[in-house]
């Protein structure tokens, strides 16, 4: 099986999906000839034309109200926005448009062949307006999934997913991965189930939950926790709306412990909607408080970056203090 | 193009600011229903001048009925396209059926010109079990699949970059058709609007961009909107086609329309139409304009009705009389009453279509939440009627089965 890094694997399934289906466009800004300012859509004009891959105009709320169309016409338009923190201006046309537009038609017009991808998180130096991570102001919208893969192969198995899924996708990449992570995805077509989450790590002790860039952390928060003798169960919940409530109460019913960790801000966090689930699930099985690891509630610094990250180190402490509890 | 291109070089500094760029205002019609000097009027053969003609005078008698009933108490919002019916018909009668509308709300008209039933336009009005949209909308948020007229949407100007976009996959279907989008000269000031007109003249699509400027923006007229000569000539900053057209002049604005789709579906091209015309009506049932303008100025107005002009033109050629008009105004109130007593005894949409059309499927939380929600209503339901009323028809249901 090849090894690639994320944005190949992105790549592959752009094209993939592409060679596929006609219907399938693929347009933002600069991701025409030039591929995309992370090279995401590399090759695709050349290899489908103009009609099919094209740079637009720089005005987010056009280019999500032109895709909205689109899919509603019928195509499976995927829309990127170059950076997460840029989605705003195409706020109302998530919200108001893309968001309700089968549920306000009673089914008449739909525009689920939509997927809007777009670079997400931190440490990349990228201050205020290249880090944010914005899934919650969505994950607050119901009628739009929310997905975030953590690695190539999963970010080509969940894309191809999303594009052929039958609702619109917000698909979060982690743009720190982009080239960092490297794995083996197979060449060939496949997807990966969106609303499901993944158990990466059997344990006894505690839960440990994320996604995307986050999963990283985890990862080495939990080895450095198995030193000190502490069974660390893991999950990538891989879709935020609609989320895997069982697989992560299934979990949490085992161990007795949950600790949740994203980089966007605390308040308001999509791990606060995950703790009061899981209490009201599990509440007479905890051990210790639902513990979660976040970002600060402060707009995303630059220079003190890696004192805001929720790193492997705060883990690793969140996770001795819910065992000591 | 790039602006740099053959630009004139000067030395002085020269600043310029548009005024050389007056547009005109097409108009064929006079008032008395007679034609210009020199205008030559369209193509329009007696059987589409009628159903044109009865569309318009449909929705005046829609509009004066419904507005009747709100205020009666019967219907919890109305918004009437009077004053417009030109605009609204006249376009659509331009296009073909298969053509897409995505209009903004006040334009009924078209989609009683493409023969939306007067059933159908009352379900949605009482958001009863029939009504396409399962009584999810305000009233007036019409739309049909079958007859190629976009579902309404509140929030002013979303649908005309939709169009832009939809009107790219009509092209890339290459089947002919086009988008028409119809919004008012207050939304023209939303920024989707100018994303719509540019992403159309970049990316080459057929989509006409029709401008009703009837005057107002609820309360705000048009001179507090806008301080250039109307919206017509922001097309030039887009390199697009445009016209300005008299929007209570039926047969100019069916020829511009008709030339402006000719043009965009032969060339992939956008065209943006004005129509000037005025909002006779309220902006809504909540609205009440003595507060921001003369009765005299609706006098003004009323006097250049537009369904009278085309009544007066019809009248010309000797294909309607007095006894037609009488005998339409009586059909159609009759039909309205009939079909607004027919709607509102019906049973509000299922329970279940609290969660239906969120998403495809709906997830496993909406199923959780609906339960929550149904055993709930069991327990006290006197104060959810219409739930009650629902769950007792499913159990009827389950029963009879």
């Amino acid at each position: 099986m090849p090894e690639m890094n994320m944005l190949k694997a992105i790549n592959q399934a752009l094209d993939t999906a592409m060679a596929e289906d006609d219907r399938v466009i693929c347009f933002g800004e600069d991701v025409g000839v030039f591929g995309g300012v992370f090279r995401a859509t590399s090759n695709l004009q050349e290899k489908y034309g103009r009609a099919r891959c094209f740079n637009t105009p720089l005005v987010e709320q056009g280019i999500i109200g032109f895709a909205n169309g689109l899919a509603a016409q019928g195509s499976r338009p995927v829309a990127e926005i170059q950076f997460a923190d840029y989605i705003f201006p195409a706020f109302d046309q998530i919200v108001n448009e893309t968001a309700k537009f089968r549920y306000r038609s009673g089914n008449l017009f739909n525009v689920g062949g939509l997927t809007i991808r777009t670079p997400y998180g931190g440490g990349i130096s990228g201050g205020l307006y290249h880090s944010q991570s914005p899934e919650a102001y969505f994950a607050h919208t119901p009628g739009l999934k929310i997905v975030v893969p953590r690695n190539p192969h999963q970010a080509k198995g969940l894309l191809l997913a999303a594009i052929r899924d039958a609702d619109p996708v917000l698909f979060f990449e982690p743009k720190r991965l982009y080239r960092a992570s490297v794995g083996e995805v197979p060449e060939e077509d496949y997807q990966l189930p969106l609303g499901k989450a993944e158990i990466l790590k059997e344990g006894d002790d505690i839960t440990l939950l994320a996604w995307g860039a986050q999963m990283e952390m985890v990862d080495k928060a939990a080895e450095l926790a198995e030193k000190e003798g502490i069974s660390c169960e893991i999950i990538d919940l891989r879709t935020i709306v609609p989320w895997d409530v069982e697989t992560v109460a299934e979990s949490v019913l085992k161990t007795g412990r949950l600790l949740v960790t994203h980089e966007a801000p605390l308040t308001g966090g999509f791990a606060g909607e995950i703790a009061a689930t899981i209490q009201s699930r599990c509440f007479l099985y905890l051990e210790s408080p639902i513990a979660r690891v976040t970002g600060l509630d402060t707009p995303f610094p630059l220079t003190l970056e890696k004192e805001y990250m929720p790193d492997h180190l705060k883990v690793f402490e969140a996770i001795k203090q819910s065992i000591d509890y | 193009m790039s602006t740099t291109n053959k630009a004139t070089i000067v030395h002085t500094p020269s600043f310029m600011n548009g005024d050389e760029f007056r547009v005109p205002v097409f108009k064929l019609l006079k008032q008395d229903g007679t034609a210009y000097k020199n205008a030559k009027l369209p193509d329009l053969d007696r059987d589409k001048a009628l159903r044109i003609y009865r569309a318009m005078l449909f929705t005046r008698v829609l509009d004066e009925r419904m507005l009747a009933a709100q205020r009666q108490g019967r219907l919890s919002f109305y918004m009437q396209c009077t004053g417009e019916e030109a605009s609204i018909v006249g376009s659509t009668a331009a296009l073909a059926d298969e053509d897409m509308i995505m209009a903004q709300y006040r334009e009924q008209g078209a989609l009683a010109y493409r023969g939306f039933g007067v059933d159908e336009f009352m379900n949605q009005l009482f958001g009863n079990d029939r009504d396409y949209g399962k009584g999810r909308q305000m009233p007036v948020h019409y739309g049909s699949k079958k007859l190629y007229y976009m579902t309404i949407s509140s929030p002013l100007a979303t649908q005309i970059p939709q169009a832009t976009g939809y009107a790219y996959g009509q092209k890339m279907a290459g089947q002919g058709h086009c988008t028409i989008t119809i919004f008012g000269e207050g939304a023209a000031s939303e920024g989707d609007f100018h994303a719509a007109l540019n992403m159309a003249s970049v990316h080459q699509v057929p989509v006409i961009f029709l401008c009703r400027n009837n005057g107002y923006a609820i309360s705000t007229p048009a001179h507090e909107q806008f301080s250039a000569d109307g919206i017509a000539p922001r097309a030039f900053g887009y390199h697009m086609k445009v016209i300005r057209v008299d929007g209570n002049d039926i047969l100019a604005v069916y020829q511009a329309t008709a030339k402006a789709r000719e043009w965009a579906v032969e060339n992939n091209k956008p065209v943006l139409i004005e129509a000037m015309t005025y909002r006779l009506a309220a902006h809504s049932s909540s609205d009440d304009p003595s507060g921001y303008r003369s009765k005299k100025e609706e006098e003004n107005w009323r006097d250049k009705d537009p369904v009278r002009r085309m009544r007066l033109w019809l009248e010309s050629k000797g294909w309607w009389s007095e006894d037609d008009e009488k005998q339409e105004q009586e059909t159609c109130r009759r039909e309205v009453l009939e079909a607004l007593k027919r709607a509102e005894k019906r049973p509000p949409p299922d329970l279940d279509t609290l969660i239906t059309d969120v998403y495809e499927t709906p997830t496993p939380q909406l199923v959780e939440q609906l339960e929550q929600l149904k055993s709930h209503i069991r327990k006290y339901p006197e104060a959810y009627p219409k739930g009650a009323k629902s769950l007792n028809a499913a159990k009827e249901g389950d029963e009879n089965a």
